[in-house]
């Protein structure tokens, strides 16, 4: 059985570029999926203060729930924790709906497999 | 690293109600506290010392794994655990999360050229230069919030604000629109007095001659006041912002102290490569 991807949520705390409902209805989903994942206020202030959990997180197979990819594995890079494209994968709660991330996020976890 | 709070609901403990539990990663998230929910009986092995367990353990605490702090939440509603959490966190003497609005340009280093345009124009000492020639962001709180305009003046769309508003500054995918806006910015840059990006394209005679009058600090500050004002009237630079400028002989020399470290940078990367070829 291989290993699931770790499930990682930013909750983009300190500003409002996230619709509220759809990291809303994401965090519920993910807290009623029963599946293991990592929740955190803000991947832009871990990145600033380079926080080593960035660069666990990068260690192996990742799937992140945040806002637009290419942002988002340059704030990595930023911290000295780069992603590997091949290894990690992520959702856009700015332009995807919630049952879409929630749907994607599941399924690499292998929580779901539809 | 960050202070983690592990919600465990793993073997040995109770599992949590479904709205409390969401209620308690809400609280904590909106705190800024990163939560790590383990279930399916994953152990806790890998907490570090700032970490707190927290879990229904019905009076029954595990043995303590090096520091982890185990806590017993049952029969506590989330504002509750939210508070627990607070008193650890003061008490481990850490400093409270979410102070500070994480604001601050991002490069994407597929797409810098590393002209150092954004150095040059940046006034708050934003970007810095590493050791090998390359531009960095070294000062993030120093970045004024809301103000993205060093990402405007970049000619290659290489600088990002994640938490900013509209495409392509948000991170969304560039496309050849982005690109051909981009260039036209050319003459905005060249607008600004920091004229570096023009100097590297275009070398010139014509390039330097123009280069040269535009160095006319008036004409400079001038250009560059009336640039910051269009920005604003853009909405690309909130008021506040402006109002916190320092005053025009401040921006000049602030520009003046800018513009030679980027051409110092721009020149030592010069040397580099022709001691490297």
């Amino acid at each position: 059985m291989s290993t699931p991807r770790r499930i990682v949520y930013c909750n983009c705390s300190f500003a409002r570029v996230l619709a509220p409902e759809v990291k809303t209805k994401v965090l519920e989903g993910l807290a009623a999926s029963g599946a293991a994942f990592d929740a955190v206020p803000d991947l832009c202030e871990m990145s600033a203060k380079k926080d080593l959990a960035l660069v666990q997180i990068a260690e192996g197979d990742v799937a992140i729930a945040a806002c637009f990819p290419r942002a988002v594995r340059w704030l990595f890079s930023a911290a000295g924790a780069p992603l590997d494209s091949d290894r990690s994968r992520i959702f856009n709660m700015r332009s995807e709906t919630a049952d879409a991330v929630l749907g994607s996020l599941l399924r690499d976890d292998g929580t779901t497999t539809t | 690293m960050s202070f983690r709070v592990a919600l465990y609901e793993g073997e040995g403990a109770s599992p949590l109600d479904a709205a409390n539990r969401f209620a308690i990663l809400r609280g904590l998230l909106d705190k800024g506290y990163r939560v790590t929910c383990l279930r399916k009986g994953v152990p806790v092995a890998g907490s570090d010392s700032s970490s707190m367990v927290l879990g229904r353990f019905g009076g029954q605490l595990p043995a303590a794994i090096s520091s982890v702090l185990f806590h017993d939440i049952d029969g506590l509603d989330a504002p509750a655990v939210v508070g627990l959490v607070d008193q650890a966190q003061s008490a481990a003497q850490l400093s409270a999360p979410g102070k500070w609005k994480p604001w601050f340009p991002v490069i994407d280093y597929s797409r810098c050229t590393n002209c150092m345009q954004c150095l040059s124009f940046c006034l708050f000492e934003v970007y810095g230069v590493s050791k090998e020639g390359k531009i960095q962001v070294q000062n993030q709180p120093n970045c004024k919030t809301e103000c993205p305009a060093c990402s405007r003046v970049c000619p290659e769309v290489a600088i990002l604000f994640p938490k900013y508003r509209h495409s392509p500054i948000n991170g969304d995918e560039v496309n050849t629109e982005d690109i051909r806006r981009e260039a036209m910015k050319v003459d905005i840059s060249a607008l600004l007095g920091g004229d570096i990006y023009s100097m590297l394209r275009d070398r010139s005679a014509k390039s330097k001659s123009r280069f040269s009058k535009e160095r006319d600090d008036e004409r400079a500050l001038k250009e560059r006041q009336n640039c910051l004002a269009k920005l604003q009237q853009e909405g690309a630079i909130p008021a506040e912002v402006l109002a916190a400028l320092p005053s025009p002989a401040e921006i000049l020399a602030k520009a003046e102290a800018a513009r030679a470290r980027a051409q110092a940078a721009i020149e030592q990367n010069e040397k580099r490569t022709v001691q490297q070829s």
